[in-house]
């Protein structure tokens, strides 16, 4: 479903991506996990063009990038909508309800009629558990069913690959469980995920493979229990000491 | 001014000349508002917010060219007294065949005023949108275009309301410089009216409590406005 190929990318003299190979199957939910600054959440938004890596190729679906030649700008909106994304402080558009906010992809993007798309938006609403806060703007709803919401707006445009930027660490503890009980549920349908996060025991739990990165570049990957249990990287040993204490 | 003050507060006579004075013309003031001062204003905000938001769209673009364009116009516009563009416009012009009534004279004079003026304003407020609004645009699927449509500006709009009443308050007030170029709105009406009377102080002012009213009212809308629309910007 998704293959990187020799990606690297540099802030300046910041090298925060560092010759990356990476390949998700079609369903698999693959868990990135690494300090901050190890170029995580940079090797997601590039999966989605959001940062523009000078070097190696993205395939996603049956289309691909190379970026060491200049991307033409349709090439990139094409590419994008076959990916959602779940943003960190989900970046739902304020001047829009929770209905409203779901349905935009279909409406503008697609060009779905409205009634066509009120009906589906509200299905997926319902479907994270917000089927009560359909008129709700973002500001009346708490954290977790703000990012809720961000996960159904994702998911309204029918896409095949959802990306996760640290959706829970922006949240209240007591409001995580509700997010990810709705991402391990789109696990469980066999939905393709990448997801980026601190929640160690959601990465346990639900990641068909985990990836370790640090300074730029992939440490180790594998199953959890490789990588949780028996690691026999040292960076991989000492990150997971450090966030286990 | 002892003389003055003493015949309003003492003598009856003076006290009914004032009040008759006032009152006569106060229609003529009123009316001078409605049927040119106001509308002046209206037409060339409208016209000014459309050549302000295509002015901000061209500096915010990649397009050297458009960048340029747009800098300069605001540049000469703002780097140079309203009144003498005015002046160039209506007394100016006719030098080279190009001959405006006062009516357009002021309207493409105040518009170019209010375009490059409030270019900067909508620039601001487009600047101002996080981030994340046109990241999470993009990530749905949508082009620059209709990020900017949909998201940016609807936001945008919001943030750039109080400078812009601001900017229109002034331009109701700035429309007095019409006078200059004969256009007959409201001051042009008080000074007409004071040549004949010589009455200056009285009817100029009462000139100046018209544009304040105005204003007063103005602000309120503005107020109410904002308030509706205060939680529908991210932060």
């Amino acid at each position: 479903m998704i293959t990187v190929k020799g990606l690297n990318k540099s802030f300046g003299d910041l090298h925060v991506l560092k010759n990356i190979n990476m390949n998700v199957d079609r369903g698999e939910v693959v868990v990135v996990i690494g300090p901050s600054g190890s170029g995580k959440t940079t090797l997601l938004r590039s999966l989605n063009i959001l940062e523009t890596p000078e070097q190696g190729e993205i395939t996603i679906g049956d289309q691909s990038i190379d970026f060491s030649k200049p991307v033409k700008k349709k090439q990139v909106v094409e590419f994008r909508k076959q990916t959602g994304m779940v943003f960190q402080n989900h970046n739902l558009f304020p001047h829009f309800t929770a209905l409203e906010n779901v349905m935009e992809g279909p409406v503008t993007v697609q060009k779905i009629s409205k009634a066509k798309a009120r009906e589906r938006a509200a299905d997926i609403l319902t479907k994270v558990g917000l089927g009560e806060k359909l008129d709700s703007y973002p500001h009346q709803l708490s954290g977790g069913q703000q990012q809720r919401v961000g996960i159904a707006r994702a998911l309204a445009t029918g896409v095949e690959v959802i990306l996760f930027d640290e959706p829970t660490s922006a949240l209240d503890p007591e409001l995580v469980g509700d997010v990810l009980d709705v991402m391990k549920e789109l696990a469980d349908e066999g939905m393709t995920m990448v997801v980026v996060t601190h929640e160690m025991s959601f990465a346990e739990e639900v990641a068909d493979r985990v990836i370790f990165m640090d300074q730029g570049a992939v440490v180790e990957e594998g199953p959890p229990e490789q990588i949780f249990q028996h690691t026999q990287e040292p960076r991989t040993q000492q990150f997971l000491n450090r966030i286990r204490k | 001014m002892k003389m003055y003050l003493s015949n309003i507060f003492t003598n009856p006579e003076m006290q009914d000349k004032y009040m008759d004075i006032l009152v006569s013309s106060f229609l003529p003031l009123v009316k001078g508002a409605f049927y040119y001062t106001i509308p002046l204003t209206l037409i060339t905000f409208a016209i000014g917010l459309v050549l302000a938001v295509l002015t901000a769209l061209m500096r915010l673009s990649n397009v050297k060219a458009f960048q340029w364009i747009a800098r300069s116009y605001v540049s000469i516009i703002r780097g140079t007294p309203l009144l003498v563009q005015l002046f160039i416009i209506f007394f100016g012009l006719p030098s080279i065949g190009v001959t405006i009534n006062p009516f357009y004279s002021a309207i493409i004079g105040f518009s170019l005023n209010m375009g490059a003026y409030n270019s900067e304003i909508i620039r601001a407020a487009i600047l101002s949108i996080p981030k994340g609004q046109w990241e999470a645009s993009h990530s749905i699927g949508m082009t620059n275009f209709q990020a900017l449509k949909r998201v940016v500006l609807p936001q945008a709009t919001r943030v750039s309301i109080p400078p812009l009443s601001n900017s229109f308050i002034g331009l109701i007030k700035d429309t007095s410089l019409a006078s200059t170029i004969t256009y007959t709105e409201m001051f042009r009406k008080s000074q007409e009216i004071a040549a004949n009377n010589y009455e200056f102080l009285l009817v100029y002012s009462e000139a100046a409590f018209i544009y304040w009213v105005i204003c007063v009212g103005l602000s309120f809308i503005q107020d109410r406005v904002e308030n509706r629309l205060d939680q529908y910007v991210a932060k």
